[in-house]
C-alpha cells in the first residue's frame, strides 16, 4: 500500500515558553525549538506499521520552508521511504483551504491508496485532512484511533466517541484518515537515526512544480486571515490555588470531591 | 567384579586388578581417554558462541590481573560477605585446590602406588584426609541449607521457571561421593595392611579416611579388597561424569572462574564502548548498536553467564528486584545460559539468532535496573552486568524501541540540553534569586568572567524548585571557603550521565561534547559538583578535562584543614544516618568524606543503616530514571527510609539531588512526613556552618 502521511512542524508546546511578539500578533519565535506535531508523528508510525504488515511504502509531505526538512529526516529516519518538501514563496499566508489545495495537486501527482494527517496541528484548526479529502472527492474519517486492512479495497477504522466509547466504520481506498494521538506507541529516533539518512535526497516543489495557479493559493487566496492573538485574561471562573504543593494537592482534592469527582 | 587378594603380596591396586574380564589398567585408561575426550568435546562446542560473540579487549594489564586473581579466585575475596554460604565456599574451594594434587594422581596415576616424595608426601597426605573431610562436611550443610533451612535467595520464582534445587543436591552428591569413594580407597587399603600386620598407610586422625578406616578393621580381606577396587572405580567414573557434567549447569564455575575473573572489568567505572576498537569518530559507520541478538554480546559476556554459580547474591542485593520490579540479575545471566545452552546444543547446529528483548528478555526488565551497581558489588566472580544492561538498551534505542515516557525528556534532552525542555537562558536562574544574590553572587563565566573552579550543576539542580535550594548551598559554600568560582549558565548542558547509562550513546557523545568545548572555553582549572552522577560522567565518562570532586570531598578537606567550622546542632534529640548516593559511594569509593563531614558538626548524633556503604541500597535512580514509569510493588525509597527508620534514625542525609527527589516522596509515600525528613550534606553543612564575623578590637 502507498501511503502519504502529511506532517507539519510546530513549535515544541513541551519544551517552549509560549510568549506573545511586542507586535501582539503573533507567537515570540527567537528561542523556540521545533519539532513535527505530535500527532503526525503517529500518523507516520501507524503507516509504517501498515507497510509493515501489508508491504507499500510511506512518503511523508510538508508544506513550509528549508527549516521544515528537519522533520521530513526525522520521519525518515523513523522509516518513511520518501520526504518531500513543498516550498515555495507563493505559499505562505495560506489559509487551512490554501494547504489542503496544494496538498491536492501533490496527491494527484502520484498513486496513494492511503493519506493520513495528524488529527490537528498543535498551531493549526484540524481543517486540513477534511478538506483535502472533499477536494479529492475521496471519503474522509476523523479521529481514528484504530486501522485494519480487510483487503479488497476497505479498511475498517475505528474512532473514540465523546464519553470514550468506539464507534467502527468500512470505508473505501483511497481515502484520508486523521490519526488521533494514541492509536499506537511511536518508535524513538534519535540523532543516530537522522544522521543515516542525512544523505538522503528531499525533493523541493514549487507552484511550478505542481501546476498550481499562483492565485490560487498564498495570502491572496486565503479566505481566513489571522488578525489578532493573545493570552485570554484569567476568566472568573479560573481559580488558581495558592501556596505550598501539599496544600495545592489538598485543596484540589477537596475541591474535586465537593464536586463529586472523587467517590 | 573379580578381584583376588594376592594374600602374600598385600592388597591388590586397581591397576593390577581384573574388572569383569578387563585388566585395570585397560580400563581405566578407557575411561580416562573417554572422560577426557568427551570432556574436550563439550568444551569445544562451548566454545563455539564466544568465538561468536563480539569482541572484547582484555587482554591489557596482566600482572593487574593476576593479582585480581590471587584476589577474588584464590583469595575467595567476596565470600566472607555472605557469613554460612561463604565459609563453606571457601571451605570446599580450598579443599578443591588440596585435592586437585590427590585427584590427578588418582585419575592420572593408575600405578601401583602414587605418594609424593618424602616428608612433603607425608604432610600432603594429613592435609589431603582433612580436605576430603571438611569437602564432604561442607556438603552435607550445604544439602541441609538447600533442602531444609532454604535460604530465599535461591528460591526460583515462577516465571523463571522450576528450582534449582535438585540439580544442586544432585551435584553435592556427586562430590559427597567423590570424597566418600577416595576416602574409602584409602581407608580399605589402610585397613587391609594392619589387619596383615604390615606397615599401615598413615590416615590423620579424626579424618573421614580414618573413620572408616577404624569402622572396616575387622572386616574380612575380600570384603576390603573389593572396597579398595570399588571405591577407585566410583571415584574414577564420578570424577569424569562430573566433569562432563558440569559444563551443563552451574557447576561450570569450576573450571570457567579462573578465566572469567582473570578477564574480569578492571575499570569498573567505565562504560563499555559501543564497540571495542571503534573511536567515537567511526561510530556512525556502525551498523547495528549494541546487544540484540545472543552473539552481539562480547565473549567475555558470555564467560559470565557460563560461570555464574546460581548463588543469588546479586538478586539478593538488587533494588529492582527488592521492590518487585520484573529485574533479577540472576535470571538475566540464567536465561542467557539457557539460551545459549539451547541455541548450541551439543549434537547438532546452532539456531539462527533470534532477539533477544521479547524472547528471553522483556523492554521493562531492562529499563527497570537502576544502574546501582549493588550487583556487582557482590558477585564472588565478578559476573558484569551494568554493561550488558546499557548494551541491551543501546540495542533498544537502536531499533527505536523506548518507552514513550523517556521518549520526551530524550527528545529535550536533544533540543534544549535538558530533560526539562527547559529554556536554556533560564538555566541560571536559581542563582539569580533575590536574597540569595545579595549574599552570594554566582559568575557565570565567559571572555570576560573568568575563575579557577567551575560549579558544574547540571540539569536538575539548575531547574527543578527544590534542588535549587541545593546549588545555592553549594555556592554558598564555595564561596564560604574562599573559592574563585563560577558556572557555566546557560552553556552547560545536561552532563548526559543517565543519558548515556540509558544507552542513547550518540545523544550522550553531543552533550559531553558541547560541555567538554564549554569547559575548555571557561579555562577553569578544576571542577566541583554536588551532583553525583555529574560527578561520576565528568570523572569517568569525559575525556580531557580539569580533575573533578564532589563537593563532599572539598568540605571535608576544608573541615580537615579547620577552614570550615560548625556550630552545634540545634535539636540534640535528632539522629543522623547518612544514605550513600550509589555514584559516590559504590561507583566512586567516597564513603568518608561525606562521614568525616558529619562527625564533624558538634552534637550531631549518626547512626548507620545496616545497608551503607558497598551495601547501600538504592534510592530509586536518577537522570532518566526519574521519567520512566517502572511496574513495582513499591518504592525503593520507600524502602529505603523504612531501612532508616530501623535504624533508629529521622534524619536522612544524602549527597545528591536525585536520591533527594526519590527520598522525599518516599517519606511521604511512607506516610512518615513529620517523623522523617531529608537533607542535603550541602544544606546541612551550608546551615551549621559558622561564618565568622571580623571581632570588635
Amino acid at each position: 500500500m502507498e501511503i502519504l502521511v502529511c506532517a507539519r512542524r510546530v513549535p515544541d508546546t513541551s519544551e517552549n515558553e509560549i510568549e506573545l511578539n511586542s507586535a501582539g500578533n503573533d507567537i515570540e519565535r527567537d528561542d523556540l525549538v521545533y519539532s513535527i506535531n505530535e500527532p503526525d508523528n503517529y500518523a507516520v508510525e501507524e503507516a509504517l506499521q501498515i507497510v509493515a504488515r501489508v508491504g507499500g511504502s510511506v512518503t511523508v509531505v510538508t508544506v513550509g520552508g528549508e527549516d521544515d526538512e528537519e522533520i521530513l529526516r526525522r520521519e525518515m529516519a523513523m522509516g518513511a521511504s520518501h520526504g518531500v518538501l513543498i516550498s515555495d514563496d507563493a505559499f505562505s499566508g495560506s489559509d487551512g483551504r490554501g494547504i489542503a489545495t496544494i496538498l491536492k495537486a501533490f496527491v494527484q501527482k502520484g498513486h496513494y491508496d492511503l493519506i493520513l494527517t495528524g488529527v490537528q496541528a498543535e498551531d493549526g484548526g484540524a481543517q486540513v485532512g477534511g478538506m483535502l479529502a472533499a477536494m479529492l472527492d475521496y471519503p474522509f474519517a476523523s479521529l481514528v484511533n484504530s486501522i485494519e486492512f480487510l483487503g479488497d479495497g476497505k479498511l475498517k477504522i475505528s474512532r473514540e466517541v465523546e464519553g470514550g466509547n468506539k464507534e467502527m466504520n468500512a470505508i473505501d481506498l483511497p481515502c484520508v484518515l486523521s490519526i488521533q494521538t494514541g492509536i499506537n506507541e511511536p518508535r524513538y529516533v534519535g540523532m543516530r537515526g537522522i544522521r543515516q539518512v542525512a544523505s538522503a535526497p528531499i525533493p523541493t516543489l514549487g507552484v511550478s512544480d505542481l501546476g498550481l495557479d499562483p492565485s490560487s493559493v498564498g495570502e491572496t487566496a486565503a479566505r481566513v486571515k489571522r488578525v489578532d492573538y493573545f493570552v485570554p485574561a484569567q476568566g472568573k471562573g479560573a481559580e488558581i490555588l495558592q501556596g505550598k504543593r501539599e496544600e495545592i494537592v489538598d485543596k484540589l482534592i477537596e475541591l474535586v470531591t465537593a464536586k463529586g469527582g472523587l467517590q | 567384579m573379580t578381584a583376588i587378594a594376592t594374600a602374600a603380596g598385600g592388597i591388590q591396586s586397581p591397576a593390577q586388578a581384573t574388572y569383569w574380564f578387563i585388566h585395570g589398567r585397560v580400563l581405566f585408561l578407557m575411561i580416562h581417554l573417554l572422560g577426557l575426550t568427551c570432556f574436550s568435546y563439550i568444551v569445544a562446542k562451548r566454545l563455539v558462541p564466544l568465538l561468536r560473540g563480539e569482541g572484547d579487549f582484555r587482554f591489557d594489564r596482566p600482572f593487574l590481573r593476576l593479582g585480581r586473581v590471587l584476589k577474588f579466585w584464590l583469595g575467595q575475596w567476596k565470600h566472607p560477605r555472605y557469613g554460612l554460604a561463604g565459609t563453606i565456599h571457601i571451605l570446599v574451594f580450598t579443599g578443591f585446590i588440596l585435592l586437585a594434587t590427590r585427584a590427578f594422581s588418582l585419575v592420572l596415576g593408575v600405578a601401583d602406588s602414587f605418594a609424593m616424595p618424602g616428608s612433603v608426601g607425608h604432610i600432603y597426605d594429613v592435609i589431603k584426609d582433612y580436605a576430603t573431610t571438611i569437602v564432604f562436611l561442607c556438603m552435607v550443610i550445604a544439602a541441609v541449607r538447600r533442602l531444609v533451612l532454604k535460604p530465599a535467595r535461591y528460591a526460583v520464582p515462577a516465571k523463571y521457571g522450576k528450582g534449582h534445587t535438585a540439580d544442586a543436591v544432585f551435584l553435592l552428591a556427586l562430590i559427597a561421593t567423590l570424597m566418600v569413594a577416595d576416602s574409602l580407597f584409602a581407608a580399605s587399603k589402610a585397613a587391609f595392611q594392619s589387619q596383615l600386620g604390615q606397615p599401615a598407610e598413615f590416615l590423620a586422625a579424626l579424618s573421614l579416611p580414618w573413620m572408616l578406616k577404624n569402622a572396616l578393621i575387622s572386616t574380612p580381606l575380600s570384603t576390603l579388597q573389593n572396597l579398595h577396587l570399588g571405591g577407585y572405580l566410583v571415584h574414577d567414573l564420578t570424577f569424569f561424569f562430573l566433569l562432563c557434567y558440569r559444563p551443563f549447569g552451574i557447576q561450570f564455575h569450576v573450571e570457567t572462574s579462573l578465566f572469567t575473573v582473570y578477564f574480569a572489568k578492571l575499570d569498573r567505572e567505565i562504560l563499555k564502548p559501543v564497540r571495542w576498537g571503534v573511536s567515537d569518530e567511526h561510530l556512525d559507520q556502525v551498523k547495528s548498536f549494541g546487544v540484540k541478538t545472543f552473539e552481539d554480546f562480547t565473549w567475555k559476556h558470555m564467560l559470565d553467564f557460563y560461570s555464574c554459580a546460581d548463588c543469588g547474591r546479586c538478586s539478593d542485593n538488587c533494588p529492582a528486584n527488592a521492590v518487585g520490579r520484573p529485574l533479577s540479575p540472576r535470571f538475566l545471566t540464567i536465561k542467557a545460559r539457557d539460551y545459549s545452552f539451547q541455541h548450541y546444543p551439543m549434537f547438532g547446529s546452532s539456531g539462527n539468532g533470534k532477539a533477544l528483548i521479547g524472547s528471553i528478555y522483556s523492554e521493562d526488565e531492562i529499563w527497570s535496573c537502576t544502574t546501582c551497581g549493588a550487583c556487582e558489588e557482590e558477585c564472588p566472580l565478578l559476573v558484569e552486568y551494568i554493561d550488558k544492561i546499557v548494551d541491551l538498551r543501546r540495542g533498544m534505542i537502536d531499533d527505536g524501541n523506548v518507552p514513550q515516557s523517556l521518549q520526551k525528556p530524550l527528545k529535550a534532552l536533544e533540543s534544549r540540553g535538558n530533560p526539562y525542555g527547559k529554556l536554556e537562558k533560564k538555566k541560571a536562574d536559581w542563582a539569580r534569586a533575590r536574597d540569595f544574590q545579595q549574599v552570594c553572587n554566582v559568575r557565570v563565566l565567559d571572555k570576560n568572567n573568568a575563575a579557577d573552579t567551575l560549579y558544574f550543576v547540571d540539569s536538575i539542580t539548575s531547574y527543578d524548585d527544590r534542588m535549587q535550594a541545593i546549588g545555592r548551598a553549594t555556592a554558598r559554600i564555595l564561596d564560604h571557603v574562599g573559592e574563585n568560582f563560577g558556572i557555566l549558565g546557560a552553556a552547560e548542558k545536561d552532563s548526559g550521565h543517565e543519558v548515556r547509562r540509558f544507552g542513547e550513546e550518540t545523544l550522550f557523545m553531543a552533550l559531553r561534547d558541547h560541555n567538554v568545548a564549554a569547559i575548555k572555553a571557561s579555562g577553569v582549572q578544576r571542577i566541583v559538583t554536588a551532583d553525583p552522577h555529574a560527578y561520576n560522567a565528568l570523572k569517568h565518562d569525559y575525556k580531557n578535562v580539569p580533575p573533578v570532586e564532589h563537593i563532599s570531598q572539598v568540605i571535608a578537606r576544608e573541615v580537615k584543614a579547620a577552614k570550615v567550622k560548625f556550630n552545634p546542632v540545634e535539636n540534640g534529640n535528632d539522629t543522623y544516618t547518612f544514605h550513600d548516593p550509589c555514584y559516590l559511594g559504590r561507583h566512586n569509593q567516597i564513603y568518608n568524606a561525606p562521614r568525616d563531614v558529619l562527625d564533624a558538626i558538634p552534637g550531631l548524633k549518626r547512626v548507620e543503616m545496616s545497608r551503607s556503604r558497598d551495601r547501600s541500597f538504592c534510592c530509586g535512580g536518577g537522570g532518566l530514571m526519574l521519567f520512566y514509569e517502572p511496574k513495582e510493588d513499591q518504592r525503593m525509597g520507600v524502602k529505603r527510609v523504612q531501612m532508616a527508620a530501623e535504624a533508629g534514625a529521622n534524619v536522612i542525609v544524602t549527597a545528591c539531588p536525585f536520591c533527594m527527589v526519590n527520598i522525599e516522596d518516599a517519606i511521604k509515600v511512607a506516610g512518615l512526613e513529620g517523623k522523617m525528613t531529608a537533607i542535603d550534606l550541602t544544606e546541612l553543612v551550608d546551615q551549621q556552618i559558622v561564618h565568622e564575623s571580623p571581632k570588635a578590637a
